[in-house]
């Protein structure tokens, strides 16, 4: 009897799985739960044609030309100017710790030389390092240089327009060949981080709940912040172990350049990949059971690396993802990364990025301490 | 507060989601006594012994256990306690060496190296000690796991159902070593289902639905019983069902009533 196929047998087991599956209210949410937030971040929040994009200008002729100049670039919609150098070195500050991404240099007697059928050179410098962010802007300009001069372009200048009354030179910094990969692979330390980081510690103590262990932990005279330092510290250490095989990859495969310190690199790491342990050491008093843990985390995991601007450009997103994007710490970590590898970014650039993952590693801290229960009640 | 009580505790409550698990409890141990612990699945047994060692706070009801406070001091009950739970709860993917060695610096033992050599000596463990524990059979984990709760040199050692799943020569070895133990100054509490075990006690209680029932030597608990006036010689076993028939009774009625 029992060797054929019997559909009574097989309904009794998809009736347990669904008693199971109610039964486990987190997973039922997350069932429902991750479609839903997977729609919104593609949906709205994500945007590969990035507009927008702040800008500096740096004049040093302030005629009409460069004034409808900017003008015009304004109306495109990928410039968004904020705000003005008034020297080269400024200019350069601007762009380096990341408050702009274009400065758009005018050189002095910009009117004089169109008007002498010179063309004038106007440089745009780019902070390349994610070459999808800058792409369509920086190839607007050029189309821009033509159409916004000829209108005020008139009589006998207008005629001699041949292809463009400017000459807009497009410096590429950081990453002059535009190699997507230069954005990806030190970006991928983070998130190559917070995946593991989180999923260790996570389990690590869901894992004690499970088996029953954490009963005679508690019953030991052991502190909490014993037993959290106690789970996070080894993972700290994988954390580095893993950052080294990630950049000797970008190293010796990628020919990613390292500008800027690692000894820094090293430092700020620390903090990272203590906050994402926290984050798991919270989910891991929240989660009654592994797979729970797993959920957590996968629900962590995917604003991560949507809002982060890790797989899109950060300054791509609505104004509420970006803010979504700012309480992560992937976010500061990526730019961290990307500013000292390929940046050169010190201490100072990278001060506000790392107050930020601070500010995180506390308040998780807090959270999973004050979760975290010395008795069974 | 006695000073020759181990365990001294009052009126202790506890709910969980509105059922009373202990209600009311009263409860002496003697020191260098072996206390026997026993009452049917569900009784509240387990939430008693925890409750007495801090690892749940009671809802009403006070107490001391070895002098401390149950509800302020659990920090120094810990110390001075060892528990073996009722699930196995020592890491399976470690040795037997590794799991005493974590609990030995756990507890903050002098010389951990040392302790870890007498407690596998002691236990008759020192053979497997390479083993890992999530190999090891029922008999053998239980030994493990007292060992882990003795290690420490505590005063008081709590038993939860010690030897549930364990054959009956490993039983009564298992007995054997908890008699020297208390021989040498240690209080015992073990709640066990076994009559031959409770027969081993010093003293038992009996309790049902959190409340206790019976208390005293097993002469005592018969004696007071009154069974030996119907029947020839009345075993434990017979107070027990006798005694859980009346409570079952008094339910009903007031159900009823």
């Amino acid at each position: 009897m029992s060797a054929r196929f019997s559909l009574r047998r097989l309904g009794a087991m998809i009736r347990k799985e669904f008693i199971q599956m109610r039964r486990d209210r987190l997973t039922f949410a997350m069932m429902l739960g991750v479609p839903v937030m997977q729609l919104i971040l593609f949906g709205y929040a994500i945007n590969a044609d990035p507009k927008h994009l702040p800008a500096a200008i740096h004049a040093q002729d302030h005629s009409a030309f460069a004034r409808s100049f900017v003008k015009g670039m304004e109306n495109s919609d990928y410039f968004r100017f904020v705000a003005t150098a008034e020297s080269e070195a400024e200019a350069d500050e601007l762009i380096r710790s990341g408050k702009v991404q274009f400065v758009l240099h005018i050189p002095p007697q910009f009117s004089r030389d169109i008007e002498r059928g010179l063309r004038p050179q106007i440089l745009l410098d780019a902070d390349a390092t994610d070459p999808a962010a800058t792409g369509n802007a920086a190839a607007s300009i050029q189309f821009l240089a033509a159409s916004v001069l000829a209108r005020d372009l008139k009589g006998p200048l207008a005629a001699q327009g041949a292809p463009s009354p400017v000459d807009v030179v497009i410096h590429r910094r950081y990453n002059a060949e535009g190699r997507t990969e230069l954005n990806i692979v030190p970006g991928l330390i983070g998130v190559i981080l917070t995946m593991t980081m989180i999923i260790f510690t996570a389990l690590a103590m869901t894992r004690e709940t499970e088996r029953g262990t954490m009963e005679n932990l508690l019953t030991m005279p052991v502190r909490p912040i014993e037993v959290m330092m106690g789970k996070i510290l080894p993972y700290i250490i994988i954390g580095y172990v893993q950052t080294a095989v990630v950049l000797a990859a970008a190293w010796w495969l990628f020919e990613v350049p390292f500008a800027g310190s690692l000894g820094l690199l090293a430092f700020v790491l620390f903090f990272f990949v203590a906050a994402n342990l926290a984050v798991g050491f919270t989910f891991s008093t929240l989660a009654r059971n592994q797979l729970q843990a797993v959920q957590m985390t996968i629900f962590f995991f995917l604003p991560s690396i949507l809002l982060s601007g890790f797989m899109f450009p950060f300054r791509g997103m609505p104004e509420w993802a970006q803010w979504l994007g700012e309480a992560l710490p992937l976010t500061h970590f990526l730019r961290i990364t990307r500013g000292i590898l390929l940046k050169e970014n010190g201490f100072p650039e990278i001060a506000p990025d790392l107050a930020a993952i601070l500010a995180f590693l506390l308040v998780v801290s807090l959270v999973s301490l004050n979760r975290y229960r010395q008795t069974l009640d | 507060m006695n000073p020759a009580l181990a365990i001294d505790v009052r009126g202790l409550t506890k709910s969980f989601g509105g059922t009373k698990v202990v209600d009311g409890l009263d409860m002496q141990v003697a020191r260098g006594e072996i206390y026997g612990f026993l009452g049917p699945n569900g009784s509240g047994k387990t939430t008693t012994i925890r409750l007495i060692c801090g690892l749940l706070t009671p809802d009403g009801g006070e107490g001391s256990c070895l002098g401390h406070d149950v509800r302020s001091e659990s920090e120094a009950i810990k110390r001075e306690t060892g528990y073996m739970t009722q699930r196995f709860s020592l890491y399976e993917d470690l040795s037997i060496r590794e799991n005493l060695e974590f609990v030995a610096s756990i507890y903050g033992i002098a010389k951990p190296k040392h302790a870890v050599k007498e407690t596998l000596e002691k236990l008759n463990l020192a053979d497997r000690s390479h083993q890992l524990a999530g190999n090891l059979s029922g008999g053998w984990k239980q030994r493990l796991a007292l060992a882990a709760a003795i290690m420490h040199k505590p005063k008081l050692l709590l038993l939860d159902e010690p030897t549930a799943g364990v054959d009956p020569k490993a039983r009564r070895e298992f007995w054997d070593e908890i008699h020297v133990l208390a021989a040498e100054g240690l209080t015992v509490l073990v709640s066990t289902h076994y009559m031959d075990e409770a027969e081993r006690c010093h003293k038992i209680c009996y309790l049902a639905y959190g409340k206790l029932l019976a208390r005293g030597t097993v002469d005592e608990v018969i004696e007071q019983s009154g069974l030996r006036a119907l029947k020839a010689s009345p075993t434990l076993e017979d107070v027990f069902v006798h005694l859980m028939r009346d409570v079952t009774d008094n339910f009903a009625r007031r159900k009823a009533g």
